[in-house]
């Protein structure tokens, strides 16, 4: 029995190939590139939803492809072995962006905003971050006001991924006093006058996903774009971060893991003193702990992604998950690079791109310290 | 029109395979996938029901159980209901042993087209699609970038070397599948979970009246010896006078 046969039924791991049967085939080849470019192509969306991949994690019913944690897991993973996170990410914003939407389950929003995500013909982003805040979500200032049947929305988002190019934008925006209350998500349609994207920001990784700071200047959104109830958009995004959370650690596992076959590769071949460098010792154990490592962060995502989908709540573990799966990352690129030797510095080192990449995943979807004060406070300390 | 189609567990052709320290392939750790030719004739039949020419896509896979696998992933990609011709060990099959227990599928089911890859990516023989043509006593057209299907007809754009070459097989008909035949979907997740529930038979040599004894037996692997050091010639002279001389590979 191989290792994924602990934790997948058949279908789970047929979806954990076919993802990586398209990442090896549509982005791996062409990944360099689009890093350099700092962007794809928008075609790509359309390929992905072809195959089925935008959509999973949401219900067929809305225009999803079905399936849950250990779904949104497996595509992450097999979508990871085009190397490039930036196009995993870049592809993947909808899942971060449409979960209030679907939720809201006001049909004429899922059919008129959700279904073209979903169908590869629109792109969408979710903009929570602002320049003054980040990690405080409650501390959002972007207001949206009523006006007869509209929101006016004024404010910035920052770090927003996909923000350049997406056509809606689904963002928190403060509509009254209360910290938590008075939070309400809006779908924010990037032709609508007075929406503009500041900066195109230049990144140290996840180079091929677009990321922008936007302003809303006075623009007059509908009220049938608001998400849901009014008041309810804080609490929709604490809901929503396990599944983010989750699908980050599979974005460390995944590099991880790049990282270490990448390398046995490398110091199969690479020659020093004579010999190939695998015959080193030092360098075999490296790899064993890299491998450990992997192994370890591997396992232990694939069994809190069960646990997610059999229903339980688990908050402590997918925080645990994401900060040990960003770690290990972390980790195991830097070993990776320094077996490399000179050509793990090198652009054209795929781990030199991995590196690069892992060094978001402490930082983005909730940073490793607000995730220890989460595991803190659910241990009760 | 009933259409059957192969589907062939192999290694997967981006891994490369090890040899062990007794001379045999190490296939820990290796993963498995469908035949990439075999992809290409599923993908072919769900084309051809989707245009309506078919009516049922029956998939085969001659293996060991593990080879469900790859019947689903053929019923994920859209066709209707699997067979296992199921063997105990892969090393009890050889090429012809494989075509006869097709051929006995075939007897069962009566397809009017049956789709194979043109080969099988592991083994590389490029046999079973023939030798079926010769035990079924259907027409055959191998290697095919194209196919119609037109009244009782097979047309078959082939690809020969030097060209292509276009044939017309009456039906029952056999056509192996080359590369530029199609671009195979991705089983998505919705088409996975249909997969699940399209009936999957199992049938064993004996249920289908073929022995299983094959002629065609593997005593051992070896990799091919490492490659010389190449070198570099001055002028075009230099290298026709090595190839006459050294190589003698002209005259
Ligand atoms: C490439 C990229 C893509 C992104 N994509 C999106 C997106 O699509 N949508 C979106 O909304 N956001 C996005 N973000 C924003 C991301 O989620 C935030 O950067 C992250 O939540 C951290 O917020 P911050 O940058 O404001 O850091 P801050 O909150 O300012 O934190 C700075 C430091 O202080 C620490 N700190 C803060 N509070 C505490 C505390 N209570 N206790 C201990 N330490 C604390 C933090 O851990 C951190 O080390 C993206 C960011 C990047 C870089």
């Amino acid at each position: 029995m191989g290792f994924y046969d602990n934790f997948l039924d058949e279908g789970q791991s047929l979806l954990r190939e076919s993802c990586k049967r398209f990442a090896l085939k549509e982005i791996r080849p062409f990944a360099d590139e689009w890093e350099e470019a700092e962007t794809f192509p928008r075609e790509l969306y359309k390929k992905a939803a072809k195959a089925g991949i935008l959509g999973v994690g949401f219900p067929e019913a809305v225009g999803g492809s079905g399936g849950g944690p250990v779904e949104i897991l497996m595509s992450v993973e097999g979508l990871m072995h085009g190397t490039s996170t930036g196009v995993t990410v870049g592809l993947g914003t909808l899942g971060i962006a449409l979960p209030a939407v679907v939720q809201s389950e006001n049909s004429e929003l899922i059919d008129r905003i959700a279904r073209p995500v979903f169908a590869g013909d629109r792109i969408a982003a979710l903009a929570i971050t602002e320049p003054g805040t980040g990690s405080d979500v409650a501390g959002v200032r972007t207001t949206a006001k009523a006006d007869g049947d509209d929101f006016i929305v004024n404010g910035a988002k920052m770090f927003i991924s996909s923000g350049v190019r997406a056509d809606y934008i689904v963002a928190l925006c403060r509509t009254g006093e209360d910290t938590h209350g008075g939070l309400t998500f809006f779908v924010i349609e990037s032709d609508m006058p007075g929406v503009s994207v500041s900066r195109s920001l230049k990144k140290t990784g996840w180079r091929a996903s677009d990321t922008a700071e936007l302003a809303f200047d006075g623009v007059r959104v509908p009220k049938r774009n608001m998400v849901g109830e009014l008041g309810s958009g804080f609490f929709a995004v604490m809901r929503n971060f396990q599944t983010e959370r989750l699908a980050l650690a599979g974005y460390g596992y995944a590099t991880a893991e790049l990282a270490l076959e990448e390398s046995i590769r490398y110091a199969r071949d690479r020659e020093a003193f004579g010999r190939p460098i695998m015959r080193f010792q030092v360098t075999r154990h490296k790899l064993a702990e890299m491998a450990t490592k992997v192994t370890a962060a591997k396992t232990f995502t694939y069994q809190v992604a069960s646990r997610m989908a059999a229903g339980e709540h688990c908050v402590t573990e997918v925080s645990m998950a994401k900060n040990m799966c960003a770690q290990v990352a972390n980790e195991v690129t830097y070993e990776a690079v320094q077996i490399h030797g000179g050509m793990g510095y090198m652009r054209e080192s795929v781990v030199e791109r991995l590196s690069r990449d892992a060094r978001l995943l402490p930082i983005g979807g909730g940073t490793q310290e607000i995730m220890r004060e989460i595991i803190a406070k659910n241990m009760g300390l | 029109m009933k259409v059957l189609v192969t589907a062939k567990r192999v290694v997967d052709p981006d891994v490369k395979v090890k040899l062990d320290g007794s001379g045999n392939l190490d296939l820990s750790n290796v993963e498995y996938k469908l035949n990439p030719f075999d992809e290409y004739g599923v993908e072919e039949a769900v084309k051809l029901k989707e245009a309506g020419k078919a009516d049922e896509v029956i998939v085969v896979s001659v293996g060991t159980s593990d080879s469900q696998k790859e019947i689903r992933t053929a019923l994920a990609m859209g066709a209707d209901r699997g067979i296992l011709v199921e063997v105990d060990e892969d090393e009890d099959l050889d090429p012809l042993t494989i075509a006869k227990l097709i051929n006995g599928v075939v007897q069962r089911e009566e397809p009017q087209l049956i789709l194979l890859g043109k080969l099988a990516v592991d083994a590389e023989n490029n046999q079973v699609g023939q030798m079926l043509g010769a035990l079924t006593g259907f027409g055959q057209g191998t290697f095919a970038y194209r196919l119609d299907i037109e009244d009782g007809y097979a047309i078959v754009g082939r690809e020969v070397d030097g060209g292509t070459a276009d044939v017309k097989v009456a039906l029952p008909a056999i056509v192996t599948a080359d590369l530029r035949l199609n671009e195979p979907r991705y089983a998505s997740l919705p088409g996975i979970m249909k997969a699940k529930k399209k009936p999957l038979d199992v049938l064993t040599p004996d249920d289908l009246d073929v022995e299983v004894d094959a002629q065609v037996r593997v005593v051992g692997y070896e990799l091919p010896p490492e490659r010389a050091a190449g070198v570099i010639v001055a002028d075009v002279d230099e290298l026709i006078e090595k190839l006459r001389n050294e190589a003698k590979v002209i005259g």
